[in-house]
């Protein structure tokens, strides 16, 4: 089994690495690119038979230690 | 006084914190490792600056779970004075002792320099000793010091009156121009409600004898020692 999590700023988080990726891609010459949120991707390889039980691990996990809920949300997918 | 400096793989201002409060302050004050589960009889604890467990994750995220931050939790509880300073500051808001976060600063820069600190109240175990309007000279050196909370969190600091410093210029104007990296109301350190927890960015350790280009940082250790010998706070024994 296998989950992926994809963690973002908030939206009411400023995201300087965000704004600068988007000048670039405006610099290069890309057109209509509103707005880039740069955050981070973690694949984590389980070894669980229940679903369940494993989304309720990694929800926990997510929301308390690998994003912080002060600044960024969370998506968790299990395969 | 007895100190107790925390030291986290890649902690690096931990020697700093011990040279200011041994040789400079005369205080007695050792190093502890983060496997400990024990503060022994400290009575006061440095969360020292660094790049703790590599700032991996999240900077803070990591060294927030270790042992002795379980040790520096109950003695927060207790009432006993933590400061944690730059990487200690983060720390500190990732283990849930200290509001808001630190994000990364505006400009994306790495800033190390000397900035001003406007001391916004002397009604804390940090800056009781701060004379009134003098402005600390004191140096940052960080990459994510960008402090952020929520309106509803801002609202609560400035009510509770938990913000004890801003980034000022030298004439002590709080101008987004002397905002090195973009945080919310300027600030660079703040409390928690009770007052006995700190976190600031700026490293005052970094600045306690004129050799360094400011011995102002001795204003906050000193502020700690003064409170720690007027006031009955909790012991970590």
């Amino acid at each position: 089994m296998k989950a992926k999590i994809v963690i973002t700023p908030k939206k009411a988080v400023v995201d300087p690495q965000g704004k600068t990726v988007r000048n670039a891609l405006e610099q290069m010459g890309h057109q209509g690119i509103k707005a880039v949120h740069v955050g981070k991707y973690l694949e984590i390889e389980l070894d669980s038979a229940d679903k369940e039980s494993a989304r309720r691990q990694l929800d926990e996990a997510c929301h308390r230690f690998l994003s912080n809920p002060v600044i960024e949300d969370y998506k968790l997918e299990i395969e | 006084m007895n100190f107790a400096v925390l030291q986290f793989p890649a902690s690096n201002c931990d020697q700093d914190a011990i040279h200011a409060l041994r040789d400079v302050l005369g205080q007695s004050a050792r190093y502890l490792w983060h496997k400990e589960t024990s503060l022994g009889d400290a009575d006061a604890v440095i969360v020292p600056g660094g790049f703790s467990y590599g700032d991996y994750l999240r900077c803070g995220a990591i060294a927030r779970f270790s042992p002795v931050m379980q040790a520096v939790k109950q003695f927060a509880d207790r009432g006993g004075l933590v400061l944690g300073i730059c990487n200690g500051f983060q720390v500190l808001t990732e283990a849930g002792l200290l509001s808001g976060a630190l994000i990364r600063n505006r400009d994306l820069q790495f800033h190390c320099e000397h900035i001003f600190l406007k001391t916004v109240t002397t009604d804390s175990p940090f800056t009781n000793k701060i004379p009134a309007d003098k402005l600390l000279k004191i140096p940052i050196a960080h990459g994510e010091g960008c402090y952020f909370a929520d309106e509803e969190t801002l609202a609560k600091l400035k009510a509770n009156n938990q913000i004890l410093w801003q980034y000022c210029d030298a004439n002590g104007n709080l101008t987004d121009t002397a905002n090195p990296n973009g945080s919310l109301l300027n600030i660079a350190g703040i409390c928690n409600e009770r007052r006995n927890v700190t976190g600031l960015m700026p490293h005052p350790e970094r600045a306690c004898e004129p050799l360094l280009g400011s011995d102002d940082g001795k204003w906050i250790l000193e502020s700690i020692i003064a409170a720690l010998e007027n006031k009955t706070i909790a012991k970590a024994a």
